[in-house]
């Protein structure tokens, strides 16, 4: 792992949503290449960093900073940070009724093809484009002219999801609970998935409550968190502990703290 | 306002006024009115007689107040019913149209210079109360298509016009179909002839200019055995904080074998925020499959006018016809449309097919209202209603009226309904992927809308799209 300046770093970030202060203070930083995992019980916060990381406006930040690639994170437009390469893989994926996911994705690459500069891609060099990148993960094109995420069962949408970031080869791919909701074959092909699309320039924070998904992709980092705050940082040994003894040790550990 | 309800209520483009001299008539309606109007057109007795006995009817008529809709009284003595830029009555050529007019089409998008010209598509302008130009009249001509301004085909295919105005939208139809029929100025009509398949779009573009007028066009279409004909009407007008009336009538015949498809494109001034001034936009419009096998479709988006009230519907005579209303309305602001359509069906094995799509934004009102009646002789008549709206914010309201009567038991009736809200989670999982919002609320309504927007023909399916402040690309993903 080489070690340099971080990709992401966040520093004393509370974040609140609905008056409610969920986040207390995180510190966390991940360098280019590495893949965090997020672990915590319920309502520990996870999905909030995750929120507020892709810049949903329902969060407030209440304070500390967010730096991307060396940019104020925090002042960025969804949008923005979006074509800067930070990728969310939704917990619930929603539904656009009337557009097919491959128009949709086009739209979507497009608009990060723009931003670097690249021409856009028509129909015909897109399809062609999707095909290599199906290719690469081993997937079909059966999901692509069906209306987005219309009429998905839980695990295709999760699925849609992982194509989404296969496609649009994002430099912070987060992914929250991509894992639960999907049984055990569809919990290998996203895991998989996730293993090929690893790359030196590409880095992931996996956001799970469940030790399983970390059987299947071996994470560089396992944070723990715990009522707003990271209270324990180890290597992928930290993911087995938890699956034996649970969130309670900690949990107290943070309260004591 | 939250950033999607911005998007959705993006300020009129087209409120401009044309400062041109215009002869006007004086505010009020009588026989006397009646006459000139008729006189100004130049029209034989018999259109004279049949104005008259619509106005009297008219009279013994009150207005309708059952729509879903809410407005104050109409003075219909305070109407100028007759308004026309001067310049000389008939044009030998479209050189000598005014070049103000001219200009004020080109401004909306509707070249009428033999030059500028939409490929494809024949125009006939209509301005206030007359046709100031039609495009391609000679090329149609070729293939024995008649497409003018109502009021030249009253005086030169007066045995079309008479055998077949007010056959599908009786004189006496309703209060404002009696109220046009006694003071229609001018409108288009097309004839294509048996087995003509007509080789250009038609279309005619409304413009209201004057301040104090009503608008009343009549357009008639009629397809002879075999043909088909596509065409479109467009509409707009300034910006004014009275509330100016337009009642037109449309009539569509297509006989065995024929097919016409009408598309509407009505941008209506819509008043302001407020709901100050707008056009009240009370249309009927009515087909009839009268032959064998015709069909006739009717594509609308609406998201002009203060208020709209309007059912284009078909009646099925002809055994195995079909009738289709694809529909978009879209209420902001205050706007209320009431909106939507009846199918008759009376012929056996004939087929309707109903998709309406309401929006609601800001304080708009939404209803959609439609009648399917299956006469006792329709063996084996078939219709499937699609109803659905989208609200957007928390201020509007969408209301659904499906009225069904049938009369045969071996119909086959389907109908389907929902109801949504577009939402910032939406809207964020769209910017997620680096849409910006803009795009993003495109993308729903696009999608949302995607069944009625195919129907379009595809040089009015941009302007369909650019109007709800979306591109394209979405509805041909």
């Amino acid at each position: 792992m080489t070690k340099g300046r971080a990709l992401l770093e966040v520093q004393g970030l509370r974040v609140a949503v609905a008056g409610n202060e969920i986040l207390k203070g995180v510190d966390l930083a991940i360098r280019d290449g590495e893949v965090h995992a997020l672990m915590g019980p319920n309502g520990s916060g996870k999905s909030t960093l995750a929120q507020v990381l892709a810049g949903h406006p329902a969060y407030t930040v209440l304070a500390g900073t967010v730096r991307y690639d060396g940019k104020d994170l925090l002042e960025m437009k969804p949008e923005d940070r979006a074509r800067a390469g930070v990728f969310l893989a939704f917990q619930y994926p929603v539904e656009i009724r009337g557009i097919t996911n491959s128009y949709f994705l086009r739209s979507a690459l497009n608009a990060l093809r723009k931003e670097r500069g690249e021409p856009e891609l028509d129909p015909i060099d897109f399809l062609q484009f999707l095909e290599q990148k199906l290719k690469a993960i081993g997937w079909d094109d059966s999901m692509m002219n069906r209306p987005v995420n219309e009429g998905f069962s839980g695990g295709e949408k999760k699925r849609n999801e992982i194509l989404q970031l296969a496609v649009l080869e994002p430099r912070l791919a987060i992914l929250d609970e991509t894992d639960s909701g999907l049984d055990i074959d569809a919990l290998k092909t996203v895991a998989e998935t996730v293993n090929k699309l690893r790359a030196p320039d590409r880095a992931f924070l996996i956001v799970t409550h469940y030790q399983r998904l970390l059987n299947y992709i071996t994470p560089d980092v396992v944070h723990v968190l715990a009522d707003g705050r990271i209270v324990k940082s180890g290597g992928p040994e930290l993911a087995h502990e938890l699956e034996a003894k649970g969130y309670d040790w900690l949990r107290d550990a943070a309260m004591v703290s | 306002m939250t950033s999607i309800e911005a998007h959705v209520q993006q300020p009129y483009k087209y409120g401009f006024v044309t400062d041109i001299e215009s002869e006007v008539v004086p505010a009020g309606l009588n026989e006397d009115v009646i006459r000139l109007i008729s006189g100004k057109k130049g029209e034989p007795a018999w259109m004279l007689e049949w104005r008259l006995k619509a106005y009297r009817n008219w009279l013994k008529m009150s207005e309708p107040h059952w729509p879903n809709v809410k407005y104050g009284p109409i003075d219909y003595q305070a109407i100028s019913y007759y308004a026309a830029p001067k310049q000389r009555p008939k044009l030998d050529s479209l050189e000598q149209v005014d070049p103000k007019l001219v200009q004020t089409f080109e401004k909306l998008g509707i070249p009428i210079e033999e030059q500028k010209r939409l490929t494809g598509v024949a125009v006939d302008a209509v301005f206030d109360s007359v046709s100031v130009a039609t495009t391609f009249q000679a090329e149609l001509a070729k293939y024995g298509v008649i497409f003018c301004p109502i009021s030249q085909a009253i005086r030169e295919h007066a045995d079309l016009v008479q055998r077949y105005v007010g056959t599908v939208v009786p004189h006496n139809d309703n209060f404002f179909a009696a109220l046009n029929s006694a003071v229609f100025t001018d409108g288009s009509f097309v004839y294509v002839p048996k087995g003509v398949r007509c080789p250009l779009e038609l279309s005619t573009y409304f413009r209201i200019n004057a301040s104090s007028t009503g608008q009343f066009e009549r357009t008639l279409i009629i397809a002879d055995e075999g043909s088909y004909v596509s065409y479109l009407e467009g509409c707009s007008a300034p910006m004014r904080d009275e509330n100016q009336l337009h009642a037109a009538v449309v009539e569509l015949i297509a006989l065995d074998n024929a097919q016409i498809k009408y598309s509407t494109i009505q941008n209506w001034y819509p008043g302001d925020e407020e709901g100050r001034g707008g056009i009240y936009n009370f249309v009927t419009k009515r087909g009839k499959c009268a032959g064998r096998n015709s069909k006739i479709s009717w594509t609308q988006v609406e998201t002009g006018s203060a208020i709209t009230w309007k059912y284009p519907g078909c009646i099925l005579q002809g055994d195995n016809s079909i009738g289709e209303f694809y529909s978009v309305a879209v209420t902001s602001h205050r706007q209320q449309a009431d909106t939507g359509t009846k199918m008759i069906h009376l012929g056996k094995n004939t087929r309707s097919t109903i998709v309406s799509k309401g929006i609601s934004a800001g304080r708009g009102q939404n209803t959609y209202r439609g009648l399917v009646k299956i006469m006792k002789g329709a063996e084996g008549a078939r219709n499937y209603s699609q109803c659905d709206s989208m609200l957007i914010g928390d201020k509007c309201g969408a209301h659904t009226f499906p009225y069904i009567d049938v009369r045969n038991s071996t119909a086959i009736m389907e109908h389907e309904a929902s109801t949504s809200k577009i939402g910032e989670d939406q809207i964020f999982y769209l910017r997620q992927r680096g849409l910006s919002s803009e795009d993003a609320v495109s993308m729903i309504v696009n999608g949302f809308c995607k069944e009625v927007f195919k129907e379009l023909p595809m040089e009015f399916a941009v302007e369909a799209t650019r109007l709800l402040g979306i591109s394209l690309e979405g509805s041909v993903g």
